[in-house]
This record gives C-alpha cells, sequence and structure tokens, in this order.
C-alpha cells in the first residue's frame, strides 16, 4: 500500500515534469523553429560566459529561450492595472494552469512493469472513469481565461475573454464527440485499456492503432483540441493585431508567462491526447510482449524490461512528434475570422462529429467491436 | 473516503455555499458557487458515486456555470450595494425563511430521524452499473426525457430567431442624394 503511494506520487511528479518539459520544448520550437520556418536567425545572443563560442559551438538559443526569457519574465515588475479586481486577477492565471495541470495524471506512458515483486503501470492514476474525467477538467479550464479578461477592466481583455469562453465551450462539443466514438470503439473509459485495445496487427502488417479505426475523430479532435489551445489559426481571444494580447492584454511578468506556459501545456496535452486515442499511445509497432514480430514473419526477442522501455520512448517520440506538428501548423495556416471559427465549430465539426457516433454505432450492431 | 475529509470537504461546502449569499459581487458570487459544485462532486467521487461526481463537473461547474457568467456579462450586473426590495417583500422572504428553518428543524432532529443509512456494494455509481439501469429498468424514462429536452432545444431556437425582417425600401445613397 505505502509502496503504492509513493510509486503514485512519483509518477504523478514525473508526468507534470514531463507536461513542463514539454511546454519548454514547445517555447524553444516556437522561438528558433519559427524563425527556421521564415528564414531568420532567431535568438542567439545569450551564452553562459561564452562558454559555447570559446568551444567553438553555433549558438543554438537554448540559453535564450529555456533560462533567460523565462527568470526575465519572473523578475519583471507584477503590474495590476487600477480598478482590476485585484483578487480574481492574481488567482485568474493559476485557474487557468492548473486544470491542464491535473489533466496529465490521467494519461498511460507505458505498459505494467514488475519492479521487485511489485506490479507498477506505468500511467499516474488508473482511473475507471479515465475519459470523464478528461472532459471534466479540460471544461474547467475556461474560467482562469474567462476572469482574466473580466478582471483586468480593459475592453481588449473583456473581448478577448469573452471570445475565449465562446470558443472554448464551442469546440468542447466536438472534442467531447471525438472522445464518445473512440470510447464506443473500444467499449471501455478507461484509457490505459483504450491503449491496450490498440496492440496487434491487421493484415499482417498495420498497426491496430486507433486513427485507422477512426480516422474522421482523429480529424475532429485535432482540429477541437488545437482550437482548444487558442492557438493560432484559432488565437482569436489573443490575436494581436485586433486586441493586442486579448484576455491577458493586462498582466506582465510571472503571471503572464503562467497564461503563456498554459497554452503551451495545452498543446502538450493535446498532443499526448491524440498519441493516447489514435497512434497507440506506448504500442510499438509489431511489438507483442516476447519481442518483435515483422510484417516478413520474422522474429527478434526483446527481454521484457526492454519492452517496458522501449513502450515508454514509443509514447514520448509519438508525443514529440505530434507536438512537432502542431507548431508547423501554427506556423503555417494564418488565422481565422470570428465568423468562420463559429461556423466551423458549429456547422462542421458538430455535425461530423455526430455522424461519426452514428456510424460507429452502426459499424458495432453489423460487425461487432474490433477485438 | 476518510472521515477527516469528509468533514473539511462539507465544511468547505458550506462555507462556499454561504459566500454565494453573502459577497456582493455577482462574479464572486458565482466563483463560490462553482467552488461549491467542485466539492459536492468530490464528496460524490469520494463516496463511489464516480459518474453522478463528474457529470457535475462536466454538466454544471463546465457549461452551466459559463451560461450563468455570460448572463452575468451581457445583463452587465454591477456590484449590489445594499438591501433593495419593497418591506412587505422582505417581510414575506424572512417569513418564509423562518418557515423552512423550522421544518428543517423538525425533520432532521434525532427523535424524528426515520433515515437508515445503508453502505451500497462497491461499485455501485460506476458508469456500467448506471448504464445498466438506463437502459433496462429506466429505459422508457430515459428517452422520453432525451425527446423532451430536445424539444426544448428546437422550441428555444425557434423563439430567438428572428422572424424575417419585411423588405425596407432602398434607402437613396448619399452620392444620388446630391447628385438630384
Amino acid at each position: 500500500m505505502t509502496i503504492e503511494l509513493i510509486a503514485g506520487a512519483i509518477k504523478a511528479i514525473l508526468m507534470i515534469l514531463l507536461g513542463l518539459n514539454l511546454s519548454l520544448f514547445l517555447l524553444y520550437f516556437e522561438r528558433k523553429g519559427s524563425a527556421l520556418i521564415q528564414d531568420r536567425i532567431g535568438s542567439n545572443r545569450v551564452t553562459i560566459t561564452g562558454l559555447g563560442k570559446r568551444l567553438g559551438m553555433p549558438n543554438l538559443g537554448i540559453i535564450n529561450t529555456t533560462i533567460a526569457d523565462p527568470v526575465k519574465m519572473f523578475t519583471k515588475e507584477d503590474f495590476v492595472p487600477a480598478g482590476a479586481d485585484k483578487f480574481l486577477h492574481t488567482l485568474a492565471p493559476f485557474l487557468a494552469l492548473f486544470p491542464v495541470m491535473i489533466t496529465f495524471v490521467v494519461i498511460p506512458f507505458g505498459d505494467t512493469i514488475s519492479i521487485a515483486g511489485h506490479r507498477i503501470g506505468l500511467e499516474a492514476a488508473n482511473l475507471n472513469a479515465g475519459a470523464l474525467y478528461l472532459l471534466a477538467t479540460i471544461g474547467l479550464g475556461v474560467y482562469g481565461v474567462a476572469l482574466a479578461g473580466w478582471s483586468s477592466n480593459n475592453r481588449w481583455a473583456l473581448l478577448g475573454g469573452i471570445r475565449a469562453t465562446a470558443q472554448m465551450i464551442s469546440y468542447e462539443l466536438a472534442m467531447g464527440l471525438a472522445i464518445v466514438s473512440v470510447i464506443m470503439t473500444f467499449g471501455t473509459l478507461n484509457l490505459q485499456e483504450i491503449v491496450r485495445g490498440q496492440g496487434g496487427v491487421w493484415f499482417g502488417f498495420l498497426p491496430r492503432w486507433g486513427i485507422f479505426m477512426q480516422p474522421l475523430a482523429f480529424i475532429l479532435l485535432l482540429v477541437a483540441g488545437a482550437a482548444e489551445s487558442k492557438r493560432i489559426p484559432f488565437d482569436l481571444p489573443e490575436s494581436d493585431s485586433e486586441l493586442i494580447q486579448g484576455y491577458f492584454t493586462e498582466y506582465s511578468g510571472g503571471k503572464q508567462a503562467v497564461f503563456m506556459l498554459t497554452d503551451f501545456a495545452e498543446q502538450a496535452l493535446l498532443a499526448m491526447l491524440l498519441t493516447t486515442f489514435f497512434l497507440g499511445g506506448w504500442q510499438v509497432p509489431w511489438l507483442m510482449h516476447d519481442g518483435f514480430h515483422l510484417p516478413g514473419g520474422a522474429f527478434l526477442a526483446v527481454p521484457a524490461l526492454a519492452v517496458s522501455i522501449l513502450g515508454v520512448v514509443a509514447f514520448l517520440v509519438k508525443v514529440v512528434a505530434l507536438c512537432i506538428f502542431l507548431g508547423l501548423v501554427r506556423w503555417t495556416l494564418p488565422r481565422f475570422r470570428y465568423d468562420q471559427l463559429m461556423r466551423l465549430g458549429w456547422k462542421a465539426l458538430v455535425p461530423l462529429g455526430l455522424l461519426n457516433v452514428l456510424l460507429t454505432a452502426f459499424a458495432i450492431v453489423a460487425i461487432g467491436r474490433v477485438q | 473516503m476518510p472521515p477527516f475529509l469528509y468533514i473539511f470537504l462539507g465544511a468547505l461546502a458550506i462555507v462556499s455555499a454561504l459566500g454565494v449569499i453573502i459577497q456582493r459581487n455577482p462574479i464572486h458570487s458565482l466563483l463560490s458557487l462553482i467552488s461549491t459544485l467542485l466539492t459536492i462532486a468530490i464528496l460524490f467521487i469520494g463516496e463511489d458515486a464516480v459518474v453522478v461526481g463528474f457529470l457535475q463537473i462536466i454538466v454544471y461547474a463546465g457549461a452551466i456555470m459559463v451560461l450563468f457568467l455570460f448572463v452575468i456579462w451581457l445583463l452587465n450586473l454591477q456590484v449590489e450595494t445594499g438591501p433593495t426590495g419593497h418591506l412587505a417583500l422582505k417581510a414575506f422572504g424572512s417569513l418564509a425563511a423562518a418557515l423552512l428553518v423550522t421544518e428543517l428543524f423538525f425533520v432532521l432532529a434525532p427523535p424524528h430521524l426515520q433515515v437508515k443509512f445503508t453502505r451500497e456494494p462497491v461499485g455501485y455509481g460506476s458508469l456500467a452499473s448506471l448504464a445498466g439501469k438506463l437502459f433496462t429498468d429506466y429505459l422508457v424514462a430515459f428517452e422520453v426525457t432525451s425527446v423532451l429536452l430536445l424539444a426544448a432545444v428546437v422550441g428555444s431556437i425557434a423563439l430567438a430567431r428572428r422572424l424575417p425582417v419585411a423588405e425596407e425600401q432602398p434607402q437613396p445613397r448619399v452620392v444620388e442624394k446630391i447628385a438630384s
């Protein structure tokens, strides 16, 4: 019991640290990746006593973006505008960040491993109602943004807050419908069981990943999730050419950094959700409990511990790849207009989601669940 | 759920519920209400009613309270400065409150306490058992309720829809006015 509690605590901390580090990676990618895409140099000034230069290495801006910028933001003046609701103005960034951070704990990042006779599942919280937990915590994310906009006593901020609220509750629906069709396909709300259900192959070569069973739901969750995380092309709440910086216009220093962190963490969470539901989570293609069963009939034995480690590595690789993909989308597409955003959400995604649920139900009745 | 946690959450729920009626700023009241709903949801989850707890968070704390927030914004409700209303209303309100408290006291006072607390088996509040009940014992009620809700949605859309305005006569444009 005690060992399980300690293991659970360690796993929860690991997951939250993973989320934070992925956010940092996304921040780095935001700065240097965008520079690469736009043929700029990007941040390359800061070094630690010129060490890299003396060793003859190019400055990749890692210290710039991952150490210097956050330190700068957290040491800046924390300004509360006149007439603002001081308590809510301070509370709002934490209300925005908290739901995202606690959602990380249900994501399974590996198969069950046995250490010294204890079987430890590699997920911080193995909830039977995991998918419900996800929807509940994601639904709470709207308050931080809405209250930030309201409490700032600024028209731009209020407009941004209203836009963000309307956008997030509109796209939550499409997101929920996409998740519902996945739940129907695998017949469970437990995320670890959903990942287990994606093991094995079809026709001897195609991994049984959710994306091949529910391609439409994958696209729905990708689009709706991108809209939930309020990034370009769905950054209407922040749109800096119209609203200065939207709901966090009146935030400075550390609190603004927390809002930026929330956006990046939401993106990392979206990558993890897509991986869990559609890309097989920790499943490595063709890797069974005893080793690789390659399509041609070849077999490569792998020790049990290595299989577990490969699973965790596969999960991380998929998540980072999706993070990079989301970053590429962010630097490729222009921003939607607000009416286009609402039309896409209510007239395209929600009907498609309902249709997908209906088709899934028909398929399950007609041919049974894929097992 | 350990007793100390139960007492802590219960106290938190009562304090936030008091906050809803004591605070003068409507947004602060709304936050207190959200906090009440969340604590009660956690109490549900701790008492094995997992689905009810999560649905409370998704539906009430996550959706209906956002609607309340919009209503407060759009009606531009201000901070209340003091008690308002007619004297008769206040008198009736106090009377009703006093009656309610008396009633509650008589129902819940120990000699009248008829409720027997029984412990349900583990898994009673799980999704599987809830879905089993909904789609067997209560199927008709469940389906009728869903049709009723659908009718309510369609009705509200029909009420909110603006009737097509009759074609207005095109106003002569400024340029044409000047020209004439």
